[in-house]
């Protein structure tokens, strides 16, 4: 459509018969979150393009450029190994307790890096929010693009680390990774739409959040087994517990990548837990969307 | 022809901004309760019922903070209006900043193609484009380096090269216009006139009222968010000028209504500066006799008419100014030409340079026409005493008691 030339007639005819549209996002309920889908998936070319931008500008001019974002979890890994795992003997019951480790970080690191990130997303991006009009679930959605990305890379090197221990076995409970990567995706971009909107108008929102991820990291059994808690709570505080979207994601992936018969104690019947967590986790995700949208007629004008 | 095409249309909308000062978790806790205290409501516009039609280039003007940038942001669908509604229909680009989105760390090229796709272009239409693009910012030599090295004017050339090759049909621009060097402005302009002959709708903020009267067929004068006047660009030009505030008027509600008879018009053929033989001069000496000369044309009967008079110094600054009105000279009904003459007996201009502006009021005292240095003299300089002003100074010692 670019390349033609039209008359002004021509043009004013089109016109003519062009739909009128709501300026910026309006509607209500459902019919509002198809028009976002919608808008959002006819600049998917865009998503990618910011995806890359965020990649690209994180690590520019240094020289190792991508490996800097493995220095991090390979660091955490060394630390939670030897200071947890031998000097204070958390290892101890624990097989192949590097993988363990690893496995459980590496989902975790891909909800933290989409919520903080993410949380920052709109105000980040403030330039463009307030001159350009785009649909603004773009700007978080872009983060979660390349907080997978640091996380496929991740993902990579512990399935080829769980091969090489040996820990890694074909069969169903592979799929228990789907569910744990589903869980985290939409919990994580159901947070990171609402907290990216409300950081607009509360600033406080994103010191927070990093208190809340350090919190939720050592709140689910990513360096310790859930063993060791099951003794601690009531059964009622355990289930809870486990119930906790972050807990079932990393269970998940270290049933499918450090042991498959569930010998962390992960509770057997994990994948209906995850499939219901993950139908909640939808609706809250429809409800964020909501939210989304209502806040972001006034982000121009609050940033 | 049948009834214009709109692409947009605004119904009663009005736009409120609160205006918070406590903005931390802390501030609002502690105040909490007594919120109305720490908010204070400011309406950036009010019942704005606007209709734009395709092929239309319309000028927002009005002072700084009448809610101009506002009422273009609420078309573009940046802010969502407090109420009522906005509705628009075909492709739209808004250049309210150049350059918004570009990303300093990514190169020109990189740029080109991520602009170009938040303005709404698939990266296989870029590819169309690029060539144009860059030839039309003119940068070749340096698509490939990093933006965050390019001088302001060339981040500014491939920004707006880039927002005029996306082919919409309605183009916001918001104050943008005058940025480049003039051989780029020239190009900038130029663009926007194929637009318009292409049949676009252009939506322009300004400050230039030249830009208005050259290129807009409608202009709507904005005062504190309200509409107050929309129409023909020359007579708005004359409402902004002649200060709307003597006719425009408030009722309660803060709605506004427009009592100018629209539609006057003059026009001020020539000024020139006089000697008290009738000659025209430029050089004068301090204490001449000065009479400013004013051709005024009437293009539509003036049932009451005035003319003023300024001499301002080159740094703007008044020197002295007068108008008919201050001087109770009454002119009878004007239509056609008149020639007005100010005499200024014995002028005490200190040295230096003087400018002369002659602007023509209408029947409401509303501006019609102005002569901005339309004429200049000079006064040669003493050497006793300096200044605007002269004044036969003196000085001597006092006896000592």
């Amino acid at each position: 459509m670019a390349v033609t030339e039209m008359s002004p007639a021509d043009r004013e005819s089109s016109l003519a018969q062009a739909p009128w549209q709501d300026a910026g996002a309006t509607g209500t309920l459902f019919r509002g979150t198809v028009a976002s889908i919608s808008d959002i998936w006819q600049r998917r070319e865009l998503l990618g393009m910011l995806t890359r931008r965020e990649l690209k500008s994180r690590y520019k001019d240094s020289t190792l450029g991508f490996l800097w974002s493995l220095a991090r979890p390979l660091t955490q890994l060394l630390i939670y190994y030897v200071v947890v795992g031998q000097f204070l003997n958390a290892a101890r019951g624990i097989d192949n307790f590097a993988v363990y480790i690893f496995s459980g970080l590496t989902i975790y690191t891909l909800f933290s890096e989409i919520i903080q990130t993410g949380t920052g997303a709109i105000i980040v991006n403030s330039g463009l929010v307030k001159k350009v009009y785009l649909p603004r679930e773009i700007f978080p959605l872009a983060t979660i693009g390349s907080a997978l990305f640091n996380f496929f890379i991740q993902f990579v090197i512990l399935v080829v680390a769980a091969l090489i221990i040996g820990t890694l076995s074909f069969g169903p409970h592979l799929l228990y990774a789907v569910g744990a990567l589903g869980v985290v995706l939409i919990y994580g971009t159901a947070l990171a739409l609402i907290l990216s909107a409300v950081n607009v108008f509360l600033r406080d929102v994103q010191y927070i959040v990093e208190v809340v991820l350090l919190l939720l990291m050592w709140g689910s059994p990513i360096v310790y087994s859930l063993k060791a808690v099951s003794g601690f709570f009531p059964n009622w505080l355990l289930q809870i517990y486990i119930d906790n979207p972050v807990t079932l994601a990393v269970l998940g992936f270290q049933d499918a990548f450090w042991s498959p018969n569930g010998e962390g104690g992960s509770p057997p019947d994990l994948a209906l837990r995850m499939l219901l967590i993950g139908l909640l986790g939808i609706v809250i995700l429809f409800g964020a969307q909501r939210l989304f949208t209502r806040l972001s007629g006034n982000f121009a004008q609050e940033l | 022809m049948t009834s214009p095409v709109h692409v947009v249309q605004l119904n009663d909308v009005s736009k409120r901004f609160v205006v918070r000062k406590d903005n931390s978790i802390k501030e609002r806790i502690v105040n909490f309760g007594r919120g109305a205290r720490y908010r204070e409501d400011f309406w950036a516009l009010r019942n704005i019922d606007i209709d734009i039609s395709s092929g239309s280039t319309v000028g927002l003007i009005g002072p700084n903070g009448s809610g101009k940038s506002t009422l273009l942001k609420a078309i573009g669908g940046i802010i969502q209006p407090t109420s009522g509604s906005v509705q628009r229909r075909g492709r739209m680009a808004a250049l309210l900043e150049l350059g918004a989105g570009f990303h300093q760390d990514l190169t020109g090229r990189e740029n080109v193609y991520l602009n170009a796709s938040i303005l709404g272009l698939s990266r296989k239409q870029t590819d169309v484009h690029f060539d144009d693009i860059v030839e039309f910012s003119g940068i070749e030599n340096f698509i490939d380096t990093q933006v965050k090295f390019y001088s302001s004017g060339m981040y500014v050339r491939l920004a707006f090269a880039v927002a005029v090759h996306v082919d919409p049909d309605l183009l916001l621009v918001d104050e943008v216009l005058a940025v480049g060097d003039e051989a780029f402005q020239r190009k900038c302009l130029d663009k926007i006139r194929s637009f318009q002959d292409e049949g676009r709708t252009i939506v322009l903020v300004t400050h230039s009222l030249n830009q208005v009267t050259e290129f807009c067929n409608r202009a709507i004068v904005l005062a504190r968010g309200s509409v107050v006047f929309d129409g023909d660009p020359v007579d708005a030009v004359s409402v902004l000028r002649s200060g709307f505030e003597a006719t425009y008027e408030a009722d309660a509600t803060g709605h506004g209504r427009f009592k100018q008879p629209a539609g006057e018009r003059g026009k001020i053929a020539r000024v020139r500066v006089l000697d008290h033989a009738g000659a025209e001069r430029r050089e004068f000496s301090t204490g001449d006799d000065l009479f400013v000369e004013v051709d005024v044309e009437a293009a539509t009967p003036l049932a009451t008419w005035a003319v003023g008079l300024h001499i301002d110094n080159p740094l703007g600054q008044l020197v002295t100014g007068a108008t008919s009105t201050s001087l109770d000279a009454d002119f009878p009904r004007l239509e056609g030409n008149a020639r007005v003459r100010f005499a200024l007996p014995k002028a005490n201009f200190g040295g230096g340079e003087y400018g002369v502006t002659v602007a023509m009021f209408g029947s409401e005292n509303q501006e019609i026409a102005r002569a901005t240095d339309g004429a200049f003299f000079s006064i040669a300089p003493h050497t006793r005493s300096w200044g605007p002003l002269f004044t036969d100074v003196s000085v001597g010692l006092l006896p000592s008691k």
